[in-house]
């Protein structure tokens, strides 16, 4: 519907990309399109593994994640397009976005390709995750409350299996302890952004749709260091480097890679009005 | 509607199950001698696991069992690599529990093959080496979007109707095995046709890009079924001995015309064309006449001059190489469990 | 290029899915995994992806005894001439009933 009508989409651009003066509605627009979009990059990335898993066993495990992950994503941006006025459904959202109006974290982006990586990646962003969904159970948006309700399922199971691979790279042989620290190491200065304030997410936390960020901040790290110790691994010291600004479509430069992959089918038909 | 004529999986699995109380009585008074495999093959009951068993019949279920894991698990690539540029989120979904199930396919099959006593990294071994062989259409590259679609819907359909017979095949694993594949196979091949089908009332684009993929599939889903095996043909081929044992149901050319009899309606149906100008319905035979298979390129492309022969046991020898240290590790991880929970019972 | 030699494979485990409430654990494959934890982990994944189960079991394959087929005749042929042990064998009068 936005298709044909680019007086509206440059409105809709416009409204998404500056922080200032948004209605009460897009400003929860914007907080459920950061949760959308951070369950949706990270299926990318999960989807990737499929096929290059280190057993076949875990190509099925990866591939269960990255499902989950998926459809909590294309519930969550469909309620952000509702939310936004726009109308824009789920595929509106993911396929005819440009990355500044992408608004996940840089976490879920990275392109590290190694399986130390993912899990380490997985173990923060499922630990955050849980504690997430756990609180937005009581969403006074039905819909997100709706997600949640399936998805702490979902990110529990998640966050066991990072924390059983980790335990296992980190207890396991010498150059599987070392790769796992140095991935640890390599996931820190993208921790951060996950527990970090916008104000889509204070805004959102005022009106009971959403969850501070902050809050959830220690019980997530608590997962990880325990974790972490059981695996006779050590947490990282505080990283130089912090990842900022995902929620503001700020991100690394290997973003633009992964929606030209992601996107260039659909927008080589922008006439297709179904696939 | 793609051949079901498979045994119900939701059959009674034990007695209490079923709470079929007589069966029971009737299988305990009526049981055979049983232990003979001739005699067990020839009444069409099911050789199991630690059954007496020539060896040729060992080596041939292996060396079958292998390959068509082999094939599940190599299949997974060139679905696989649409999974990141599907064209909608719903699209990207379902191909990814499909490929998903590809590996889950390969791993039931595996099992299948362990339980005549090889072990699973022995056969992955033969397949890095080139020691043992996966199917021949997956040494195709997939070129566009339609081409998802059109391996559920040929591909699929035709290894759906080899597979389907497979699940009488006279060795108990592999058969029940089968039977859980096929049950998942359906939704594949139909998730392929609603690509097609979508694609076919789409735009022009949408439209060119699916008969683009029907010419491009039609001949290699026909090579799947393997050489012309009845008549002259049938002389020095295998066909023959798998099918006294039970492990073959049909032969390759009756297969193979079934599939086109199965296919060509429903190609009909989507307004595509299929690449064979001598498809024609044949009254007399009750069946589709069709052209000539090049089995040259057959050949060619089993000798390793596909167009991707090399990339994908690349890609497979990649992700099994890259994983050995995870795989170490885990070891590692416990054997040291156990060794601790021993200190502790001591 | 070939495999890695002198890798320790992952042991086998048989899994057992008890396909919903008030049904048997039933034999569903098998599968590789380094250990109990990890197996019935991997046991979810590819057996019950679809619903298929409530609950599960994995068991080392090397720790499952099996009778072997030489045993069969003296094992189970014996059973064979005991009809009495099942109701159908005693005839009962047509009119008498909870029977």
């Amino acid at each position: 519907m936005l298709r044909g009508n680019p007086d509206l989409m440059r409105e809709v651009q416009k409204e998404m990309t500056e922080p200032t003066g948004l209605q009460v509605d897009s400003v929860l627009a914007r907080y459920v399109l950061g949760l959308g979009d951070d369950a949706l990059i990270y299926a990318q990335r999960l989807g990737e593994w499929i096929s290059r898993a280190p057993q076949i066993e875990e190509d099925m495990a990866l591939g269960n994640i990255g499902l989950d992950l998926l459809g909590q994503a294309r519930a969550l941006l469909t309620r952000a397009g509702e939310l936004d006025g726009t109308g824009r459904n789920e595929d509106q959202l993911a396929y005819f976005r440009d990355e500044r109006e992408f608004r996940n974290v840089h976490l879920v982006e990275q392109d590290w390709g190694d399986f130390g990586d993912e899990m380490a990646r997985l173990l923060w962003f499922s630990a955050y995750a849980a504690e997430l969904y756990a609180r937005l159970v009581a969403s006074t948006d039905e819909t997100v409350a709706g997600v949640a309700h399936k998805a702490v399922k979902e990110v529990a199971y998640h966050r066991d299996h990072a924390r059983q691979w980790v335990v296992r790279l980190g207890d396991g042989t010498q150059v599987s302890h070392e790769r796992m620290q140095s991935a640890l190491e390599r996931v820190a200065p993208f921790v951060d952004e996950l527990f970090v304030e916008d104000p889509a997410s204070t805004a959102a936390a005022q009106a009971g749709v959403g969850v501070r960020p902050s809050e959830l901040r220690e019980a997530a790290t608590k997962f990880v260091t325990d974790t972490v110790s059981e695996a006779t691994l050590t947490m990282p010291d505080e990283p130089k480097r912090h990842a900022r600004g995902g929620r503001d479509g700020i991100h690394s430069s290997i973003m633009g890679y992964l929606l030209a992959e992601m996107q260039h089918i659909a927008r080589s038909h922008p006439d297709a009005k179904t696939w | 509607m793609y051949g079901t004529d498979f045994v119900d999986p939701n059959e009674p699995l034990n007695a209490a199950e079923g709470g079929a109380l007589d069966a029971v009585v009737d299988q305990a008074t009526t049981r055979g001698k049983g232990g003979d495999f001739d005699e067990l093959i020839a009444t069409d009951k099911r050789i199991e696991p630690r059954d007496a068993m020539p060896d040729d019949y060992r080596k041939t279920l292996i060396r079958q069992i292998a390959q068509h894991a082999h094939s599940e698990i190599i299949g997974m690539q060139p679905e696989g690599n649409w999974i990141t540029r599907a064209p909608s989120l719903r699209r990207k979904a379902i191909l990814m529990a499909k490929v998903q199930d590809e590996a889950g396919h390969g791993l039931y099959l595996y099992s299948a093959a362990e339980t005549l006593g090889v072990d699973r990294a022995e056969l992955l071994d033969k397949l890095h080496s080139g020691r043992q062989r996966y199917s021949s259409i997956f040494n195709y590259p997939t070129l566009t979007w339609a081409d998802a679609g059109a391996i559920g819907w040929l591909v699929d359909g035709a290894a759906i109707m080899n597979q389907v017979p497979l699940c009488r095949c006279s060795y108990g694993p592999y058969a029940r095995a089968m039977i859980r594949v096929c049950k998942e196979e359906s939704f594949h091949q139909r998730q392929g046709f609603d690509i097609l089908w979508t694609l076919v009332r789409g735009t022009d684009g949408q439209q060119a890009m699916a008969q683009d993929a029907a010419n491009r599939w039609w001949w290699p889903s026909l090579m799947m079924f393997g050489p012309p095996d009845t008549g002259e043909a049938a002389k020095g081929g295998h066909t023959e001995q798998s099918m006294a044992w039970g492990i073959k149901r049909f032969s390759n050319d009756e297969l193979r015309q079934k599939f086109i009899d199965m296919t060509v309606p429903q190609a009909q149906k989507l307004g595509l064309t299929l690449p064979d100008p001598d498809l024609r319905w044949n009254e007399e035979r009750g069946h589709w006449d069709f052209g000539e298979i090049d089995w040259d390129e057959f050949k060619a492309v089993l000798r390793g001059d596909g167009a991707c022969n090399d990339q994908r046991i690349a890609h497979r020898l990649a992700a099994h190489n890259d994983g050995a240290w995870v795989r170490e590790a885990a070891t590692a991880y416990a054997d040291k469990s156990s060794a601790r929970e021993e200190g502790a019972v001591a | 290029m070939s495999t890695k030699q002198g890798e320790r494979s992952w042991p086998l485990w048989e899994v057992f899915v008890r396909g919903k409430r008030g049904l048997s654990h039933v034999h569903a494959g098998s599968l590789h995994a380094p250990d109990a934890q990890m197996a019935l982990r991997n046991a979810r994944d590819l057996y019950t992806r679809r619903q298929e189960g409530v609950s599960l079991w994995v068991v080392k394959a090397d720790n499952i005894t099996a009778s072997s087929p030489d045993e069969r005749e003296s094992f189970f042929d014996p059973a064979g001439d005991k009809v009495y042990r099942h109701p159908t064998f005693y005839d009962v009068p047509d009119d008498v009933e909870y029977l």
